[in-house]
């Protein structure tokens, strides 16, 4: 705005070629408005950034740490210098030389007076399962020094084994896709190949899949269940449609936490459920609803219930009744007119329920923890217990990454095709 | 609506049987909610009705004991923390956003949001990681900044809904009327977008309230939060403690999300000044 100072438009203006300066004029006003209107979007994103740096620490870094631990592990090329070096040369197909084996036997020592093998024997361990007994029981007989180094390391039979060293000189290479392909149940093989493991290995595609069925069963009841109440209050006069959202808000606002603790209370073997099972006759005996896959869809059910139903009813919304009666006037049956009218515009916020529904439940972590049994348990869980119990954030970090790829995904899809302002989470 | 003026037969039929579908459905959404408010009376330590009797036993636990009060605690100071902290920050970008000239838009808006599409365990378990490494693990610090990321996206959406009815010429002619920005932040545009900020502060505050999973991956046994301490009881042993203090939170939390609602609907429906 300085140019247009009022001081300045006082001043009598320079006695010029009139043509020259006007266009000197708009040069400058086009100047100052450009001016203005960068200061006004850096301005703006002054305002925002707080907010983006933030999020940017508080998030942002957090999950791209954790997801480079999925490529990116060290230990074991730190803890074995010599042996990485002694394997260069090797092709990768049988057994290396003598001098590998005396490299590895002189890293393993010097890591045993360091105190660092355990680290590595737990590094070794989950990419070669059993090659830390193996490790702990060749460092004591090394300790001992009866024997020469060489002729301890070709006693214990683990180290000629035909899948140790591939394992060894794919670990002496700090980034791996070793947890990434451990993740889909894949390995590298002798001839530089991707294989499946063998079956007795495998079990996170099962888990994937086992999360995918859960998200697709808990999305279609909640369809089944949500799609009727929506067109229901959407067409019933405004003040009973306010006193029906409530029934389907009051669950939304409460916590995941506490829903998930009543339905522990229901699900009892003495509980509501099997009380009301027994009572319709439906169940000869109680049955054991706990810590099994359908009380978790039913728990499930309820959570999602709203985010699902919540879209489709902001859709129903906005569709005349007359539109219905136009259709039924030109002669349409009620179900042609329901197919042919309704179903199409109310498509997209089905489209919106069902795919917010399918991605949070990717992610559900809490319910099965509380309500599913051991072989209900889903990708997430999976992924808590990678941390806690078996303290591997390798592994942590290649299921998080494939689960974060499966959710973006869709969650790209969803802005895509139906834009944001249809999530509905508020 | 539902009936045309001459109904069929097989009309009402179809009636009939939706109204009898919703009628369970709604029952399917309110009984599991509504069953822990009369267990939480109960005065035996079963959860079998019919009850033993009424008593304020399990309450006396969780407002009375130590534990469940040290939880209280951490959840309001978290809490509280958060909400300060998303509200103004997320005010701040929500203004930003509403701006037409603000650049990247439609990059920002989806990375904003992600915090709430992003499976909660995964944002977890990364705080964990990276917070252990600066310092922040185990402390009051790390848990709001972790619960900011999840709150600040409902600040953002609910202040920005209430500043789409906000005329920008207000702002012009406080300007021109010699007022400094800031000035005109507080007397103008902040009285009229008041609701949806307020709205805003709520959610964040039960969006950290009730938040347990990034609670448990970062906090030690100092920072235990209400919901963390509900969900440790829950995997040990079922107590009608449990049934009290889900009740409390659940009472917590529809209070303010009322509240939250109202606010956000009374902010969006105020007519444009022209």
């Amino acid at each position: 705005m300085s140019a247009l100072e009022p001081t300045k438009l006082d001043q009598p203006r320079p006695s010029r070629d009139w043509s020259a300066a006007d266009t000197g004029t708009a040069k400058s006003v086009a100047a100052a408005l450009r001016r203005a209107d960068l200061g006004d979007r850096l301005r703006s994103l002054a305002l925002a950034a707080p907010l983006l740096v933030l999020l940017a620490l508080s998030f942002g870094i957090p999950i791209v740490l954790l997801l480079s631990r999925a490529v990116y592990d060290p230990t074991i090329a730190n803890a074995l210098p010599q042996t990485s070096q002694a394997l260069r040369g090797w092709n990768g197909t049988g057994l290396p030389d003598d001098a590998a084996f005396l490299a590895l036997a002189a890293d393993l020592r010097s890591n045993q007076a360091k105190g660092t093998a355990y680290e590595l024997a737990k590094s070794l361990n989950a990419r070669l399962p059993g090659a830390r007994s193996q490790m702990l029981k060749t460092v004591r007989q090394l300790e001992a020094a009866d024997r020469p180094p060489l002729e301890v390391m070709k006693a214990v039979p683990f180290w000629s084994a035909p899948g140790t060293w591939p394992v060894i000189e794919s670990g002496t290479h700090s980034v791996t896709s070793f947890y990434l392909l451990s993740a889909l149940d894949l390995r590298w093989n002798a001839d530089g190949g991707i294989e499946r493991v063998p079956p007795e290995q495998a079990i996170f595609v099962q888990v994937f899949m086992r999360t995918f069925f859960v998200a697709a069963a808990v999305m279609l009841a909640t369809l089944v269940l949500g799609f009727p109440l929506a067109y229901l209050i959407a067409s019933v006069p405004k003040g009973l449609a306010a006193v029906l959202i409530v029934a389907v808000l009051l669950p939304f606002w409460t916590s995941i936490l506490v829903r998930t603790a009543a339905w522990t209370v229901l699900l009892q073997k003495f509980g509501l459920v099997n009380d009301l099972l027994l009572w319709l006759g439906a169940a000869d005996d109680r049955l054991d609803l706990m810590y099994s896959r359908i009380g978790l869809i039913i728990a499930m059910t309820h959570i999602q219930l709203p985010f699902t139903l919540l879209p489709i009813y902001s859709v129903m919304r906005t569709i005349q009744p007359s539109q219905m009666k136009a259709a039924y006037s030109l002669g349409a049956k009620p179900f042609t007119a329901f197919r042919r009218v309704y179903l199409p515009q109310v498509f997209p916020g089905v489209m919106a329920g069902c795919l917010l529904t399918f991605i949070l439940c990717l992610g559900y972590y809490i319910t099965p923890a509380l309500i599913g049994g051991a072989s209900d348990q889903l990708i997430s869980n999976f992924i808590a217990s990678y941390v806690n119990v078996e303290l591997n954030w390798e592994m942590a970090a290649a299921l998080s990454f494939i689960l974060l790829v499966f959710t973006l995904a869709l969650f790209g899809i969803f802005a895509r095709i139906l834009g944001l302002d249809r999530l509905k989470l508020v | 609506m539902l009936l045309s003026p001459y109904p069929t037969t097989g009309e009402r039929i179809r009636i009939t049987l939706l109204w009898l579908w919703c009628g369970l459905v709604i029952l399917f959404l309110l009984v599991p909610i509504l069953i822990p408010v009369p267990l939480s009376f109960n005065s035996g330590a079963f959860f079998i009705f019919p009850l033993e009797g009424i008593s304020t036993r399990w309450y006396e636990v969780v407002l009375g004991t130590q534990r469940w009060q040290a939880a209280i605690g951490n959840s309001l100071i978290v809490a509280f923390g958060t909400t300060l902290i998303a509200t103004i920050l997320g005010t701040l970008t929500a203004i930003a956003l509403s701006d037409e000239k603000f650049p990247g838009r439609r990059i920002v808006m989806p990375l904003l949001l992600s915090p709430l599409i992003v499976p909660v365990v995964i944002t977890a378990v990364g705080s964990y990681l990276f917070y252990a490494r600066v310092g922040l693990a185990s402390s009051y610090a790390g848990i709001i900044l972790a619960h900011t990321a999840l709150a600040s996206p409902f600040v953002v959406v609910t202040v920005g809904a209430s500043l789409t009815g906000f005329d920008r010429n207000l702002m012009r002619a406080a300007a021109i009327s010699g007022a400094r920005p800031i000035t005109s932040f507080f007397r103008v545009m902040l009285p009229l977008i008041l609701p949806g900020v307020l709205s805003g502060a709520a959610f964040a505050f039960v969006t950290s309230f009730d938040e347990v999973v990034v609670a448990q991956f970062l906090a030690s046994a100092n920072q235990r939060t209400m919901p963390l301490e509900m969900f440790i009881g829950l995997r040990e042993k079922l107590s009608p403690a449990i049934t009290a203090a889900a009740t409390l939170m659940m009472a917590l939390s529809i209070v303010l999300l009322v509240v939250a609602n109202l606010l956000a609907r009374r902010g969006k429906q105020r007519p444009r000044i022209d």
